[in-house]
Protein backbone atom coordinates (compact mmCIF):
# COMPACT_ATOMS: atom_id res chain seq x y z
CA UNK A 1 0.00 0.00 0.00
CA UNK A 2 2.76 2.36 0.98
CA UNK A 3 4.44 1.54 -2.31
CA UNK A 4 1.32 2.53 -4.27
CA UNK A 5 1.12 5.84 -2.43
CA UNK A 6 4.70 6.67 -3.28
CA UNK A 7 4.33 5.65 -6.90
CA UNK A 8 1.12 7.68 -7.21
CA UNK A 9 2.84 10.76 -5.83
CA UNK A 10 5.65 10.15 -8.24
CA UNK A 11 3.14 9.89 -11.12
CA UNK A 12 1.42 13.10 -10.03
CA UNK A 13 4.67 15.01 -9.92
CA UNK A 14 5.81 13.65 -13.25
CA UNK A 15 2.53 14.45 -15.02
CA UNK A 16 1.61 17.66 -13.20
CA UNK A 17 1.37 19.63 -16.43
CA UNK A 18 -0.96 17.08 -18.01
CA UNK A 19 -3.19 16.86 -14.92
CA UNK A 20 -3.39 20.65 -14.80
CA UNK A 21 -4.34 20.82 -18.48
CA UNK A 22 -6.99 18.11 -18.06
CA UNK A 23 -8.38 19.86 -14.96
CA UNK A 24 -8.78 23.09 -16.91
CA UNK A 25 -10.48 21.21 -19.75
CA UNK A 26 -12.78 19.59 -17.24
CA UNK A 27 -13.72 22.89 -15.61
CA UNK A 28 -14.18 24.47 -19.02
CA UNK A 29 -16.63 21.84 -20.28
CA UNK A 30 -18.59 21.81 -17.02
CA UNK A 31 -18.78 25.58 -16.62
CA UNK A 32 -19.60 26.48 -20.21
CA UNK A 33 -22.46 24.02 -19.87
CA UNK A 34 -23.54 25.59 -16.54
CA UNK A 35 -23.58 29.09 -17.98
CA UNK A 36 -25.57 28.18 -21.09
CA UNK A 37 -27.81 25.89 -19.05
CA UNK A 38 -28.56 28.72 -16.62
CA UNK A 39 -29.49 31.15 -19.37
CA UNK A 40 -31.79 28.63 -21.06
CA UNK A 41 -33.17 27.08 -17.87
CA UNK A 42 -33.97 30.42 -16.19
CA UNK A 43 -35.61 31.70 -19.38
CA UNK A 44 -37.77 28.58 -19.68
CA UNK A 45 -38.48 28.71 -15.94
CA UNK A 46 -39.73 32.30 -16.26
CA UNK A 47 -41.74 31.41 -19.34
CA UNK A 48 -43.65 28.65 -17.56
CA UNK A 49 -44.53 30.99 -14.67
CA UNK A 50 -46.21 33.19 -17.29
CA UNK A 51 -47.87 30.36 -19.22
CA UNK A 52 -48.79 28.13 -16.31
CA UNK A 53 -50.30 25.33 -18.37
CA UNK A 54 -46.83 24.66 -19.83
CA UNK A 55 -45.28 24.22 -16.39
CA UNK A 56 -46.15 20.62 -15.81
CA UNK A 57 -45.26 19.24 -19.29
CA UNK A 58 -42.01 21.25 -19.46
CA UNK A 59 -40.84 20.14 -16.02
CA UNK A 60 -41.93 16.60 -16.93
CA UNK A 61 -39.80 16.55 -20.08
CA UNK A 62 -36.80 17.99 -18.21
CA UNK A 63 -37.32 15.22 -15.67
CA UNK A 64 -37.30 12.52 -18.35
CA UNK A 65 -34.08 13.89 -19.85
CA UNK A 66 -32.56 13.88 -16.39
CA UNK A 67 -33.29 10.17 -15.97
CA UNK A 68 -31.48 9.13 -19.19
CA UNK A 69 -28.23 7.39 -18.19
CA UNK A 70 -25.36 9.73 -18.99
CA UNK A 71 -23.40 7.20 -21.03
CA UNK A 72 -26.50 6.58 -23.17
CA UNK A 73 -27.06 10.31 -23.71
CA UNK A 74 -23.43 10.87 -24.68
CA UNK A 75 -23.69 7.91 -27.05
CA UNK A 76 -26.83 9.37 -28.60
CA UNK A 77 -24.90 12.56 -29.37
CA UNK A 78 -22.36 10.82 -31.62
CA UNK A 79 -24.57 10.06 -34.65
CA UNK A 80 -26.02 13.59 -34.61
CA UNK A 81 -23.21 15.85 -33.53
CA UNK A 82 -20.16 13.65 -33.52
CA UNK A 83 -17.54 13.53 -30.83
CA UNK A 84 -15.59 16.11 -28.85
CA UNK A 85 -16.39 19.02 -26.54
CA UNK A 86 -19.52 20.19 -28.39
CA UNK A 87 -21.72 17.09 -27.88
CA UNK A 88 -20.49 16.87 -24.29
CA UNK A 89 -21.52 20.43 -23.52
CA UNK A 90 -24.91 19.93 -25.18
CA UNK A 91 -25.56 16.81 -23.14
CA UNK A 92 -24.59 18.59 -19.92
CA UNK A 93 -26.88 21.52 -20.78
CA UNK A 94 -29.75 19.08 -21.22
CA UNK A 95 -29.00 17.45 -17.86
CA UNK A 96 -28.92 20.77 -16.05
CA UNK A 97 -32.34 21.87 -17.29
CA UNK A 98 -34.37 20.06 -14.65
CA UNK A 99 -32.59 21.74 -11.73
CA UNK A 100 -32.69 25.16 -13.36
CA UNK A 101 -36.18 25.18 -14.78
CA UNK A 102 -37.69 23.71 -11.65
CA UNK A 103 -35.84 25.98 -9.24
CA UNK A 104 -36.62 29.11 -11.25
CA UNK A 105 -40.27 28.12 -11.42
CA UNK A 106 -40.51 27.28 -7.74
CA UNK A 107 -38.51 30.35 -6.72
CA UNK A 108 -40.86 32.67 -8.57
CA UNK A 109 -44.16 30.95 -7.82
CA UNK A 110 -43.38 30.72 -4.11
CA UNK A 111 -43.00 34.46 -3.61
CA UNK A 112 -45.35 35.68 -0.88
CA UNK A 113 -48.80 36.26 -2.35
CA UNK A 114 -49.06 39.64 -0.61
CA UNK A 115 -45.82 40.81 -2.23
CA UNK A 116 -47.13 39.83 -5.66
CA UNK A 117 -50.44 41.55 -5.06
CA UNK A 118 -48.82 44.70 -3.71
CA UNK A 119 -46.43 44.85 -6.66
CA UNK A 120 -49.19 44.44 -9.21
CA UNK A 121 -51.52 46.78 -7.37
CA UNK A 122 -48.86 49.48 -7.29
CA UNK A 123 -48.64 49.46 -11.05
CA UNK A 124 -45.42 47.62 -11.87
CA UNK A 125 -45.29 46.31 -15.41
CA UNK A 126 -44.66 42.62 -15.88
CA UNK A 127 -41.06 43.30 -16.86
CA UNK A 128 -40.45 45.66 -13.93
CA UNK A 129 -41.96 43.16 -11.56
CA UNK A 130 -39.73 40.39 -12.93
CA UNK A 131 -36.57 42.46 -12.75
CA UNK A 132 -37.19 44.29 -9.48
CA UNK A 133 -39.12 41.73 -7.45
CA UNK A 134 -39.37 38.22 -8.84
CA UNK A 135 -35.77 37.61 -9.88
CA UNK A 136 -34.17 39.14 -6.76
CA UNK A 137 -36.51 37.19 -4.49
CA UNK A 138 -36.13 33.94 -6.43
CA UNK A 139 -32.37 34.35 -6.73
CA UNK A 140 -31.39 32.17 -3.74
CA UNK A 141 -33.53 29.30 -5.07
CA UNK A 142 -32.26 29.77 -8.64
CA UNK A 143 -28.69 29.82 -7.36
CA UNK A 144 -29.30 26.55 -5.54
CA UNK A 145 -30.32 25.12 -8.91
CA UNK A 146 -27.18 26.49 -10.54
CA UNK A 147 -25.12 24.88 -7.81
CA UNK A 148 -26.81 21.50 -8.28
CA UNK A 149 -26.22 21.69 -12.03
CA UNK A 150 -22.58 22.72 -11.59
CA UNK A 151 -21.69 19.93 -9.17
CA UNK A 152 -23.53 17.42 -11.34
CA UNK A 153 -21.67 18.67 -14.43
CA UNK A 154 -18.28 18.15 -12.81
CA UNK A 155 -19.26 14.54 -12.19
CA UNK A 156 -20.91 13.87 -15.53
CA UNK A 157 -18.15 15.62 -17.48
CA UNK A 158 -15.86 12.83 -16.29
CA UNK A 159 -17.82 10.39 -18.42
CA UNK A 160 -17.76 12.80 -21.38
CA UNK A 161 -14.14 11.75 -21.87
CA UNK A 162 -15.60 8.69 -23.55
CA UNK A 163 -16.81 10.80 -26.47
CA UNK A 164 -13.58 12.69 -26.74
CA UNK A 165 -14.35 15.74 -24.60
CA UNK A 166 -11.13 15.37 -22.65
CA UNK A 167 -10.95 16.30 -19.00
CA UNK A 168 -9.91 14.26 -16.00
CA UNK A 169 -12.12 11.36 -17.09
CA UNK A 170 -9.58 10.69 -19.80
CA UNK A 171 -6.99 9.72 -17.15
CA UNK A 172 -9.43 7.50 -15.31
CA UNK A 173 -10.59 5.63 -18.41
CA UNK A 174 -7.00 5.23 -19.64
CA UNK A 175 -5.99 3.97 -16.23
CA UNK A 176 -8.85 1.46 -16.08
CA UNK A 177 -8.15 0.20 -19.59
CA UNK A 178 -4.46 -0.39 -18.84
CA UNK A 179 -4.95 -1.38 -15.17
CA UNK A 180 -2.71 1.53 -14.21
CA UNK A 181 -3.80 2.36 -10.66
CA UNK A 182 -1.62 5.46 -10.29
CA UNK A 183 -3.22 6.97 -13.40
CA UNK A 184 -6.74 6.19 -12.15
CA UNK A 185 -6.04 7.91 -8.84
CA UNK A 186 -4.41 10.86 -10.60
CA UNK A 187 -7.69 11.42 -12.44
CA UNK A 188 -10.13 10.48 -9.66
CA UNK A 189 -8.71 12.52 -6.77
CA UNK A 190 -8.71 15.88 -8.66
CA UNK A 191 -12.28 15.23 -9.86
CA UNK A 192 -13.44 14.59 -6.31
CA UNK A 193 -11.68 17.73 -5.07
CA UNK A 194 -13.08 19.69 -7.99
CA UNK A 195 -16.65 18.59 -7.19
CA UNK A 196 -16.29 19.54 -3.52
CA UNK A 197 -14.62 22.83 -4.43
CA UNK A 198 -17.36 23.66 -6.92
CA UNK A 199 -19.99 23.03 -4.28
CA UNK A 200 -18.23 25.36 -1.82
CA UNK A 201 -17.75 28.01 -4.47
CA UNK A 202 -21.43 28.08 -5.39
CA UNK A 203 -22.54 28.10 -1.76
CA UNK A 204 -20.42 31.22 -1.31
CA UNK A 205 -21.73 32.74 -4.53
CA UNK A 206 -25.31 32.03 -3.49
CA UNK A 207 -24.72 33.78 -0.18
CA UNK A 208 -23.03 36.71 -1.89
CA UNK A 209 -25.85 37.17 -4.39
CA UNK A 210 -28.67 36.88 -1.85
CA UNK A 211 -30.14 40.38 -1.36
CA UNK A 212 -29.25 41.81 2.08
CA UNK A 213 -32.88 41.96 3.20
CA UNK A 214 -33.19 38.19 2.79
CA UNK A 215 -30.04 37.27 4.72
CA UNK A 216 -31.53 36.51 8.08
CA UNK B 1 -70.56 70.53 -3.62
CA UNK B 2 -69.70 66.84 -3.33
CA UNK B 3 -68.16 65.65 -6.56
CA UNK B 4 -68.43 62.03 -7.62
CA UNK B 5 -64.96 60.58 -8.19
CA UNK B 6 -65.78 56.88 -8.51
CA UNK B 7 -68.88 55.40 -10.05
CA UNK B 8 -69.79 51.73 -10.39
CA UNK B 9 -72.50 51.14 -12.95
CA UNK B 10 -74.23 47.74 -12.80
CA UNK B 11 -70.97 45.93 -12.16
CA UNK B 12 -70.86 42.16 -11.75
CA UNK B 13 -67.93 39.85 -11.22
CA UNK B 14 -68.37 36.15 -11.76
CA UNK B 15 -65.32 33.99 -11.05
CA UNK B 16 -64.44 31.09 -13.35
CA UNK B 17 -65.93 28.60 -10.87
CA UNK B 18 -69.28 30.38 -11.21
CA UNK B 19 -69.15 32.27 -7.91
CA UNK B 20 -70.87 35.61 -8.20
CA UNK B 21 -68.62 37.75 -6.02
CA UNK B 22 -70.13 41.08 -7.05
CA UNK B 23 -73.72 41.22 -8.17
CA UNK B 24 -75.02 44.08 -10.31
CA UNK B 25 -73.46 46.73 -8.11
CA UNK B 26 -74.05 50.45 -8.64
CA UNK B 27 -72.77 53.10 -6.30
CA UNK B 28 -70.83 56.33 -6.17
CA UNK B 29 -68.00 57.51 -4.00
CA UNK B 30 -67.50 61.23 -3.48
CA UNK B 31 -64.24 63.08 -3.62
CA UNK B 32 -62.44 63.26 -0.28
CA UNK B 33 -64.62 60.81 1.61
CA UNK B 34 -63.69 57.58 3.31
CA UNK B 35 -66.12 54.93 2.06
CA UNK B 36 -65.96 51.76 4.12
CA UNK B 37 -67.02 48.42 2.65
CA UNK B 38 -68.19 46.25 5.47
CA UNK B 39 -69.52 42.74 5.56
CA UNK B 40 -68.86 39.13 6.47
CA UNK B 41 -66.07 37.28 4.68
CA UNK B 42 -67.03 36.28 1.17
CA UNK B 43 -69.46 39.18 0.74
CA UNK B 44 -67.46 40.62 -2.16
CA UNK B 45 -66.02 43.67 -0.44
CA UNK B 46 -62.41 42.96 -1.38
CA UNK B 47 -63.37 42.04 -4.93
CA UNK B 48 -65.27 45.32 -5.17
CA UNK B 49 -62.23 47.48 -4.46
CA UNK B 50 -59.96 45.29 -6.59
CA UNK B 51 -62.26 45.98 -9.51
CA UNK B 52 -61.28 49.62 -9.27
CA UNK B 53 -57.54 49.08 -9.79
CA UNK B 54 -58.31 46.20 -12.14
CA UNK B 55 -56.66 43.50 -10.11
CA UNK B 56 -60.02 41.99 -11.01
CA UNK B 57 -61.78 42.73 -14.27
CA UNK B 58 -65.56 43.07 -14.17
CA UNK B 59 -67.62 40.43 -15.96
CA UNK B 60 -70.29 43.02 -16.64
CA UNK B 61 -70.76 46.73 -16.15
CA UNK B 62 -68.55 49.79 -16.12
CA UNK B 63 -66.46 51.54 -13.54
CA UNK B 64 -65.65 55.22 -13.84
CA UNK B 65 -62.83 57.11 -12.18
CA UNK B 66 -63.14 60.87 -12.58
CA UNK B 67 -65.67 60.19 -15.29
CA UNK B 68 -63.33 57.97 -17.33
CA UNK B 69 -64.13 54.33 -17.94
CA UNK B 70 -61.33 52.45 -16.16
CA UNK B 71 -61.32 49.72 -18.80
CA UNK B 72 -60.07 52.32 -21.29
CA UNK B 73 -57.25 53.59 -19.08
CA UNK B 74 -53.83 51.91 -19.37
CA UNK B 75 -53.84 49.49 -16.45
CA UNK B 76 -50.31 50.44 -15.27
CA UNK B 77 -51.11 54.16 -15.30
CA UNK B 78 -54.43 53.48 -13.57
CA UNK B 79 -52.77 51.55 -10.75
CA UNK B 80 -50.01 54.11 -10.26
CA UNK B 81 -52.70 56.71 -9.69
CA UNK B 82 -54.39 54.64 -6.98
CA UNK B 83 -52.67 53.92 -3.68
CA UNK B 84 -52.95 50.32 -2.53
CA UNK B 85 -52.57 49.11 1.05
CA UNK B 86 -53.35 45.52 2.01
CA UNK B 87 -53.68 43.52 5.20
CA UNK B 88 -50.51 41.49 4.71
CA UNK B 89 -48.69 44.69 3.72
CA UNK B 90 -46.60 42.92 1.08
CA UNK B 91 -43.46 44.94 1.63
CA UNK B 92 -40.67 43.85 -0.70
CA UNK B 93 -38.36 41.96 1.67
CA UNK B 94 -35.23 42.64 -0.36
CA UNK B 95 -35.75 46.40 -0.39
CA UNK B 96 -35.15 48.86 2.43
CA UNK B 97 -38.00 50.86 3.90
CA UNK B 98 -36.94 53.82 1.76
CA UNK B 99 -36.81 51.72 -1.41
CA UNK B 100 -40.22 50.25 -0.65
CA UNK B 101 -41.81 53.64 -0.13
CA UNK B 102 -40.18 55.30 -3.12
CA UNK B 103 -41.00 52.49 -5.54
CA UNK B 104 -43.82 54.15 -7.47
CA UNK B 105 -42.07 57.56 -7.56
CA UNK B 106 -39.00 55.71 -8.86
CA UNK B 107 -41.02 53.95 -11.55
CA UNK B 108 -42.59 57.20 -12.62
CA UNK B 109 -39.20 58.89 -12.91
CA UNK B 110 -38.94 61.22 -9.94
CA UNK B 111 -35.46 62.58 -9.32
CA UNK B 112 -33.46 60.89 -6.57
CA UNK B 113 -33.49 63.96 -4.34
CA UNK B 114 -37.24 64.32 -4.71
CA UNK B 115 -37.69 60.64 -3.86
CA UNK B 116 -35.53 60.97 -0.75
CA UNK B 117 -37.39 64.05 0.44
CA UNK B 118 -40.70 62.25 -0.13
CA UNK B 119 -39.57 59.19 1.84
CA UNK B 120 -38.63 61.31 4.84
CA UNK B 121 -41.82 63.33 4.63
CA UNK B 122 -43.95 60.17 4.54
CA UNK B 123 -42.03 58.44 7.32
CA UNK B 124 -42.64 61.45 9.54
CA UNK B 125 -46.29 61.43 8.52
CA UNK B 126 -46.71 57.84 9.72
CA UNK B 127 -44.73 58.61 12.85
CA UNK B 128 -41.51 56.75 12.07
CA UNK B 129 -38.21 58.58 12.58
CA UNK B 130 -36.66 58.77 9.07
CA UNK B 131 -33.00 58.54 10.16
CA UNK B 132 -33.63 55.32 12.03
CA UNK B 133 -36.11 53.62 9.67
CA UNK B 134 -35.06 54.63 6.15
CA UNK B 135 -32.37 51.97 5.82
CA UNK B 136 -34.09 49.11 7.61
CA UNK B 137 -35.33 45.98 5.93
CA UNK B 138 -38.90 44.77 6.45
CA UNK B 139 -37.80 41.87 8.67
CA UNK B 140 -36.34 44.42 11.07
CA UNK B 141 -39.75 46.01 11.71
CA UNK B 142 -42.62 45.14 14.02
CA UNK B 143 -46.05 44.38 12.58
CA UNK B 144 -47.34 47.85 13.34
CA UNK B 145 -44.27 49.50 11.85
CA UNK B 146 -44.60 47.38 8.72
CA UNK B 147 -48.16 48.53 8.21
CA UNK B 148 -47.12 52.16 8.74
CA UNK B 149 -44.56 51.70 5.98
CA UNK B 150 -47.28 50.04 3.90
CA UNK B 151 -49.49 53.09 4.35
CA UNK B 152 -46.59 55.43 3.53
CA UNK B 153 -45.91 53.41 0.38
CA UNK B 154 -49.55 53.69 -0.64
CA UNK B 155 -49.35 57.47 -0.29
CA UNK B 156 -45.97 57.83 -1.99
CA UNK B 157 -46.94 59.15 -5.39
CA UNK B 158 -49.67 61.30 -3.83
CA UNK B 159 -52.55 59.42 -5.48
CA UNK B 160 -55.98 61.06 -5.11
CA UNK B 161 -57.59 57.67 -4.40
CA UNK B 162 -56.38 55.03 -1.97
CA UNK B 163 -57.63 51.47 -1.58
CA UNK B 164 -57.14 49.93 1.83
CA UNK B 165 -57.99 46.27 2.23
CA UNK B 166 -58.25 45.47 5.94
CA UNK B 167 -55.00 47.34 6.56
CA UNK B 168 -55.20 46.98 10.33
CA UNK B 169 -56.80 43.53 10.39
CA UNK B 170 -53.69 41.55 11.25
CA UNK B 171 -52.55 43.78 14.11
CA UNK B 172 -53.07 43.29 17.82
CA UNK B 173 -55.93 45.36 19.30
CA UNK B 174 -53.72 48.01 20.91
CA UNK B 175 -51.62 48.62 17.80
CA UNK B 176 -54.78 48.57 15.70
CA UNK B 177 -56.46 51.26 17.81
CA UNK B 178 -53.29 53.34 17.65
CA UNK B 179 -53.07 53.07 13.86
CA UNK B 180 -56.77 53.88 13.53
CA UNK B 181 -56.24 57.06 15.52
CA UNK B 182 -53.28 57.95 13.36
CA UNK B 183 -55.37 57.21 10.28
CA UNK B 184 -57.94 59.78 11.44
CA UNK B 185 -55.19 62.24 12.19
CA UNK B 186 -53.69 61.60 8.76
CA UNK B 187 -57.01 62.18 7.07
CA UNK B 188 -57.33 65.59 8.68
CA UNK B 189 -53.95 66.49 7.12
CA UNK B 190 -54.32 65.03 3.64
CA UNK B 191 -57.50 65.01 1.64
CA UNK B 192 -57.80 61.69 -0.12
CA UNK B 193 -60.66 59.60 -1.33
CA UNK B 194 -60.36 56.30 0.48
CA UNK B 195 -62.07 52.98 -0.17
CA UNK B 196 -61.60 50.99 2.99
CA UNK B 197 -62.47 47.33 3.44
CA UNK B 198 -63.09 45.85 6.86
CA UNK B 199 -65.21 43.24 8.61
CA UNK B 200 -65.04 45.14 11.89
CA UNK B 201 -68.11 47.29 12.52
CA UNK B 202 -66.38 49.40 15.18
CA UNK B 203 -63.54 50.19 12.81
CA UNK B 204 -66.06 51.09 10.11
CA UNK B 205 -67.94 53.47 12.39
CA UNK B 206 -64.74 55.02 13.67
CA UNK B 207 -63.13 55.63 10.29
CA UNK B 208 -65.90 55.82 7.71
CA UNK B 209 -67.72 58.86 6.40
CA UNK B 210 -70.11 56.42 4.78
CA UNK B 211 -70.41 52.68 5.21
CA UNK B 212 -71.53 50.23 2.56
CA UNK B 213 -72.84 47.08 4.19
CA UNK B 214 -72.41 44.18 1.79
CA UNK B 215 -73.85 40.71 1.57
CA UNK B 216 -73.54 38.19 -1.24
CA UNK B 217 -72.09 40.70 -3.68
CA UNK B 218 -74.71 43.36 -3.10
CA UNK B 219 -74.70 46.56 -1.09
CA UNK B 220 -77.59 46.36 1.36
CA UNK B 221 -77.18 49.88 2.68
CA UNK B 222 -74.74 52.69 1.95
CA UNK B 223 -75.14 55.50 4.44
CA UNK B 224 -73.32 57.53 6.99
CA UNK B 225 -72.78 55.66 10.26
CA UNK B 226 -75.37 57.61 12.22
CA UNK B 227 -78.14 56.77 9.78
CA UNK B 228 -76.96 53.20 9.57
CA UNK B 229 -77.32 52.83 13.32
CA UNK B 230 -80.60 54.69 13.64
CA UNK B 231 -82.29 53.44 10.50
CA UNK B 232 -80.92 50.06 9.49
CA UNK B 233 -82.37 49.02 6.13
CA UNK B 234 -83.16 45.49 7.24
CA UNK B 235 -82.52 42.86 9.90
CA UNK B 236 -79.19 41.89 8.36
CA UNK B 237 -77.87 45.43 8.79
CA UNK B 238 -79.41 45.66 12.26
CA UNK B 239 -77.73 42.41 13.31
CA UNK B 240 -74.48 43.42 11.73
CA UNK B 241 -74.40 46.82 13.37
CA UNK B 242 -74.88 44.98 16.62
CA UNK B 243 -76.54 45.35 19.94
CA UNK B 244 -74.64 48.18 21.56
CA UNK B 245 -75.49 50.62 18.80
CA UNK B 246 -76.52 53.26 21.35
CA UNK B 247 -73.00 53.40 22.68
CA UNK B 248 -71.59 53.43 19.15
CA UNK B 249 -73.79 56.33 18.25
CA UNK B 250 -72.72 58.20 21.36
CA UNK B 251 -69.11 57.91 20.23
CA UNK B 252 -70.03 59.32 16.85
CA UNK B 253 -72.04 62.31 17.96
CA UNK B 254 -70.32 65.63 18.46
CA UNK B 255 -71.58 68.42 20.67
CA UNK B 256 -72.43 70.41 17.55
CA UNK B 257 -75.02 67.70 16.79
CA UNK B 258 -76.91 68.15 20.02
CA UNK B 259 -76.22 71.66 21.33
CA UNK B 260 -78.93 74.30 21.24
CA UNK B 261 -78.32 77.89 20.19
CA UNK B 262 -77.36 80.25 22.99
CA UNK B 263 -80.09 82.81 22.45
CA UNK B 264 -79.76 84.55 25.81
CA UNK B 265 -76.48 86.23 25.03
CA UNK B 266 -75.34 89.75 25.75
CA UNK B 267 -72.25 91.74 24.82
CA UNK B 268 -69.81 92.62 27.57
CA UNK B 269 -70.17 96.34 26.83
CA UNK B 270 -73.88 96.29 27.66
CA UNK B 271 -75.03 98.06 30.81
CA UNK B 272 -76.33 96.33 33.89
CA UNK B 273 -79.77 97.79 33.19
CA UNK B 274 -79.86 96.27 29.73
CA UNK B 275 -78.90 92.93 31.20
CA UNK B 276 -81.67 93.08 33.78
CA UNK B 277 -84.15 94.02 31.09
CA UNK B 278 -83.10 91.12 28.92
CA UNK B 279 -83.36 88.71 31.83
CA UNK B 280 -86.85 89.90 32.48
CA UNK B 281 -87.92 89.53 28.88
CA UNK B 282 -86.37 86.12 28.39
CA UNK B 283 -87.40 84.90 31.83
CA UNK B 284 -83.87 83.75 32.30
CA UNK B 285 -81.64 84.03 35.36
CA UNK B 286 -78.43 83.79 33.43
CA UNK B 287 -77.01 85.47 30.34
CA UNK B 288 -73.96 84.42 28.35
CA UNK B 289 -71.48 87.23 27.79
CA UNK B 290 -69.64 87.66 24.50
CA UNK B 291 -67.48 90.39 22.97
CA UNK B 292 -68.17 92.12 19.66
CA UNK B 293 -66.69 89.19 17.73
CA UNK B 294 -68.90 86.71 19.53
CA UNK B 295 -66.03 85.33 21.61
CA UNK B 296 -67.26 83.81 24.84
CA UNK B 297 -66.24 85.84 27.90
CA UNK B 298 -68.28 84.52 30.80
CA UNK B 299 -71.77 84.51 32.28
CA UNK B 300 -73.78 86.87 34.37
CA UNK B 301 -76.38 85.84 36.96
CA UNK B 302 -79.38 87.70 38.19
CA UNK B 303 -78.12 87.43 41.80
CA UNK B 304 -74.95 89.29 40.87
CA UNK B 305 -76.99 92.26 39.72
CA UNK B 306 -79.71 92.41 42.38
CA UNK B 307 -78.61 95.63 44.04
CA UNK B 308 -76.86 97.19 41.09
CA UNK B 309 -78.02 99.48 38.36
CA UNK B 310 -74.81 101.16 37.19
CA UNK B 311 -71.78 99.93 35.28
CA UNK B 312 -71.34 97.37 32.50
CA UNK B 313 -71.83 93.68 32.35
CA UNK B 314 -68.06 93.20 32.08
CA UNK B 315 -67.55 94.38 35.66
CA UNK B 316 -69.84 91.87 37.28
CA UNK B 317 -69.72 88.79 35.10
CA UNK B 318 -68.38 85.41 36.20
CA UNK B 319 -65.29 84.83 34.08
CA UNK B 320 -64.57 81.31 35.23
CA UNK B 321 -66.95 79.19 33.22
CA UNK B 322 -65.52 76.00 31.69
CA UNK B 323 -66.25 75.63 27.98
CA UNK B 324 -66.39 72.70 25.57
CA UNK B 325 -65.61 72.57 21.85
CA UNK B 326 -68.11 71.91 19.08
CA UNK B 327 -66.18 68.77 18.13
CA UNK B 328 -66.24 67.51 21.71
CA UNK B 329 -67.68 64.07 22.43
CA UNK B 330 -70.59 63.36 24.68
CA UNK B 331 -69.00 61.16 27.29
CA UNK B 332 -66.15 63.49 28.36
CA UNK B 333 -68.59 66.41 28.37
CA UNK B 334 -70.88 64.59 30.77
CA UNK B 335 -67.88 63.77 32.91
CA UNK B 336 -66.83 67.40 32.97
CA UNK B 337 -70.32 68.49 33.99
CA UNK B 338 -70.40 66.02 36.85
CA UNK B 339 -66.90 66.89 38.01
CA UNK B 340 -67.45 70.66 37.94
CA UNK B 341 -71.02 70.43 39.18
CA UNK B 342 -72.45 72.23 36.15
CA UNK B 343 -75.83 71.50 34.63
CA UNK B 344 -74.96 73.40 31.46
CA UNK B 345 -71.83 74.30 29.52
CA UNK B 346 -71.20 76.80 26.73
CA UNK B 347 -70.03 75.29 23.42
CA UNK B 348 -67.37 77.28 21.55
CA UNK B 349 -65.56 76.89 18.24
CA UNK B 350 -61.78 76.92 17.72
CA UNK B 351 -61.70 80.74 17.99
CA UNK B 352 -63.61 80.54 21.27
CA UNK B 353 -66.74 82.02 19.67
CA UNK B 354 -69.93 81.02 21.41
CA UNK B 355 -71.84 78.52 19.30
CA UNK B 356 -74.44 77.17 21.67
CA UNK B 357 -74.95 75.44 24.96
CA UNK B 358 -75.45 71.89 26.14
CA UNK B 359 -77.35 70.98 29.26
CA UNK B 360 -78.02 67.79 31.16
CA UNK B 361 -81.65 68.14 30.18
CA UNK B 362 -80.70 68.45 26.52
CA UNK B 363 -78.73 65.23 26.66
CA UNK B 364 -81.65 63.41 28.20
CA UNK B 365 -84.18 64.87 25.75
CA UNK B 366 -81.93 64.27 22.78
CA UNK B 367 -81.45 60.62 23.56
CA UNK B 368 -85.13 59.95 24.15
CA UNK B 369 -86.20 61.91 21.05
CA UNK B 370 -83.73 60.08 18.88
CA UNK B 371 -85.85 57.01 19.13
CA UNK B 372 -83.39 54.54 20.48
CA UNK B 373 -83.84 53.55 24.05
CA UNK B 374 -81.00 52.49 26.28
CA UNK B 375 -83.19 49.80 27.80
CA UNK B 376 -84.21 48.35 24.48
CA UNK B 377 -80.83 47.03 23.45
CA UNK B 378 -80.09 45.21 26.65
Amino acid sequence: MGGKLLSTVAYLIKHLGLIFKLTLEHIQVAMIAVIISTVIGVAIGILITRVKRLASPVIGIAGIIYTIPSLALFGMMIPFIGIGVKPAVIALILYGQLALIRNTYVGITHIDRAVVEAGKGMGMSSWQFLRMVELPLALPVIMAGVRTAAVMNIGTATIAAYIGAGGLGWLIFRGIASVYTEQIIAGAVPVILLAIGTDYFFVALERFLTPPGLRH
Amino acid sequence: MTRTIIRFNRVSKIFPGGTKAVDNLSFEVYEGECAVFLGPSGCGKTTTIKLLNRLEEPTEGNIYLNGNDTSEIDVIALRRGIGYVIQDVGLFPHMTVAQNISLVPRLTGWSTSLQEARVDELLRLVDLEPSSFRGRYPHQLSGGQRQRVGVARGLAADPPVILMDEPFGALDPITRAQLQDEFLNLRSKIKKTILFVTHDIDEAIKLGDRIAIMREGKIIQFDNPKILIREPADDFVRDFVGKDCGLKLMKLLRLSDIMVPASNRITERSSVMEAKKMMGESKSDVLLVVDDQGVFKGAIWFELLINRDRGSVREFMDRYIPTVGTEGEIRPTLELMLKKGRVWLPVVDEENRLKGIVTMTHFACFFSQEGWEWGESY
